[in-house]
């Protein structure tokens, strides 16, 4: 299988157009295998869970708490089905007339795209200043809570540090999902620059072939990327075990068992 | 030319089973006239041509009904001289009496003039246009020479249907029959041609496959008062700059029923359904026409050269529902 798409200009060079289309099954397939793959772990493997005399324990020495920690703002939560909404209607307006179903998406496209771009830039803003910016980052001060994670889940009892207020799976998908979405981003909004917008004057030569090959290729590769990467993220949200996890994300609130039971309150303090 | 492997079916199942089995590198070949440009410049490069110039059943103008059903295969010629034609289609005869020349009348199908692909030269040189699977409209740019290309419909690309026959044939609201091994399918002539927006790469809705094997015309709009003009740079063998077509039930001078549809606009035949609605029930007077006009050209974004069609739209028309005897 190719992975990029070749043309030729008008002065008789080769240039970039895109992507091959066959790394969208290749992304539709590495995201079912994955499923896949994660689902059988989850019936046989020997994953450690705290007991649940330990978290009662732990609830009766914290009478201090209130009943619900508030865990996403309404402005989070509201930003992230936005971006959701968003996110689906570019997926589904990119890939399904490459999967054969054929209609006028491209309006639709670039309209959910504006509204992507915006509610990224509400987001980089919001949380820069009102939210705990540092807390969805991973660094190499993570590794100790990485070595301890893995050794649960071989099925461990290891009293090495719990998670703040986002697991590191959590985070390290928040990583992936911002390279790749940034890099859709900033590609899609050089990209309107070719299409009819009421925004902007179309200038398809406003970059070089080899620029403009460039960009498609980046937002193809990062397409394709938020393929998988949004299989990923849908079959954690509906799995029995990370349900409170998407619940909170529509509430705005944990129990506080739930924040006792899964949350280092070293890490994350609630307020 | 390229060299190819020619298979020439005697018969449409025979004709299916060759597209069935050779799949996307099986190339139809009807008249001719546009597949040899492609095939002589190199531009294509089919390892199979399938030859239907000896499927007799694609031939003929036949009765169906109050209505007709003409072969896929009948040349321009024959539909232009067939007496059923003519008097119970007119608007046919005249659109396809329009194409071209008598040479390539006599040579060239209305299937083929139905299916043909876009003349824009961008796309037909070859680049890495939308329309060839790329990702830039070369005729879409401020320095492109585009005053052929189109004025309404356009989505990245802003080639044009250059067909004569097709408006004509929304207009009677004909049915174009498509078949393949899975069967039949029958789509109204409206939704047999699809734009940019839906498909970039494709003119009908024709899939590998499928062959368009008959136009039926029903006999809703036999008799009508048709009109039918095509503007071009010559009067013989070139393709419309805009063209329309206009089949009108009248009472006197009241429209009581209308179809209306142009070609050369925008990458398939439009069916003027805000027009046809507008004049229901109206009289042909200055101010319907004039509403009229300015209703077709609703939501033209011309480009740099091609500013002269939205004019050129309103007026043909207006002159479409004056009507013949109002010229």
């Amino acid at each position: 299988m190719n992975i990029l798409t070749w043309g030729r200009n008008p002065w008789g060079e080769w240039i970039l157009t895109h992507i091959s289309w066959g790394l969208l099954w290749a992304a539709l397939f590495a995201g079912l295998a994955f499923l896949v793959a994660h689902a059988s772990y989850m019936l046989l493997s020997r994953h450690r869970k705290r007991a649940a005399h330990e978290t009662d324990a732990m609830e009766a020495a914290r009478p201090d708490l209130p009943p619900r920690i508030v865990r996403h703002s309404l402005a989070a939560r509201l930003f992230h089905w936005v971006m959701a909404g968003a996110m689906f209607v570019l997926l589904f307006t990119a890939f399904l007339p490459i999967a054969g179903v054929k209609f006028a998406w491209v309006a639709w496209h670039w309209m959910a795209g504006l509204v992507l771009a915006a509610s990224i830039l509400f987001h980089i803003v919001h949380a820069t200043i009102w939210m705990d910016f540092w807390s969805i980052w991973v660094g190499p001060s993570d590794l100790p809570e990485l070595k301890a994670e893995l050794m649960r889940e071989l099925g461990h009892d290891v009293a090495g540090p719990r998670p703040g207020k986002y697991p590191l799976g959590n985070r390290l998908y928040h990583l992936a999902i911002v390279l790749a979405g940034l890099g859709v981003m900033a590609t899609g909004l050089t990209m309107l620059v070719r299409v009819r917008t009421p925004f902007l004057t179309r200038n398809p030569y406003l970059l070089s072939d080899t620029t403009w090959g460039l960009t498609y290729v980046l937002h193809g590769l990062a397409g394709v990327s938020l393929v998988g990467l949004v299989m990923a993220h849908v079959y954690f949200a509906v799995r029995p075990e990370k349900w409170w996890i998407t619940k909170s994300m529509i509430l705005g609130w944990i129990t506080r068992r739930q924040y006792l039971e899964h949350h280092d309150p070293q890490r994350w303090v609630a307020r | 030319m390229p060299a190819f492997e020619l298979l020439q079916p005697a018969s449409i199942a025979d004709a299916l089973e060759l597209l069935d089995r050779h799949g996307p590198s099986a190339w139809v070949l009807a008249g001719g006239l546009d597949s040899f440009d492609w095939l002589k410049d190199r531009i294509k490069r089919p390892s199979v041509v399938v030859d239907l110039s000896g499927v007799v059943e694609m031939k003929g103008v036949r009765p169906r009904g109050e209505g007709l059903e003409i072969g896929a295969m009948t040349t321009l010629t024959d539909v232009v001289r067939h007496p059923m034609v003519e008097q119970r289609f007119g608007i046919l005869t005249n659109a396809a009496e329009a194409a071209a020349s008598p040479q390539i009348r006599n040579q060239g199908t209305i299937g083929g003039n139905v299916s043909q692909d876009t003349r824009c030269w961008y796309y037909r040189a070859g680049w890495s246009c939308y329309r060839a699977g790329g990702n830039i409209c070369y005729a879409d740019t401020p320095q492109a020479i585009n005053r052929e290309h189109a004025i309404l419909g356009a989505d990245r690309c802003v080639a044009v249907s250059p067909s004569d026959t097709a408006p004509a044939l929304v207009a009677l609201d004909a049915e174009m029959v498509i078949r393949s091994k899975a069967g039949e399918r029958v789509v109204p002539a409206e939704d047999y041609f699809i734009g940019p927006g839906t498909d970039i790469t494709r003119m009908t809705v024709l899939r590998t496959g499928e062959l368009l094997v008959a136009i039926r015309i029903p006999g809703t709009w036999a008799g009508s008062t048709f009109y039918f003009e095509k503007v071009a740079d010559r009067n013989v063998w070139d393709f419309p700059l805009v063209n329309v077509a206009s089949a009108m039930v009248l009472s006197g001078n009241t429209v009581q029923r209308m179809r209306i549809a142009v070609n050369g606009v925008a990458a398939r035949p439009l069916r003027l359904v805000a027009v046809e609605d507008a004049m229901r029930g109206k009289a042909r007077t200055d101010d319907a026409l004039t509403a009229a006009g300015e209703l077709a050209i609703q939501g033209a974004v011309p480009l740099q050269f091609n500013a002269y069609k939205v004019p050129l739209l309103r007026n043909l028309v207006k002159r479409a529902i004056r009507g013949a005897e109002g010229t």
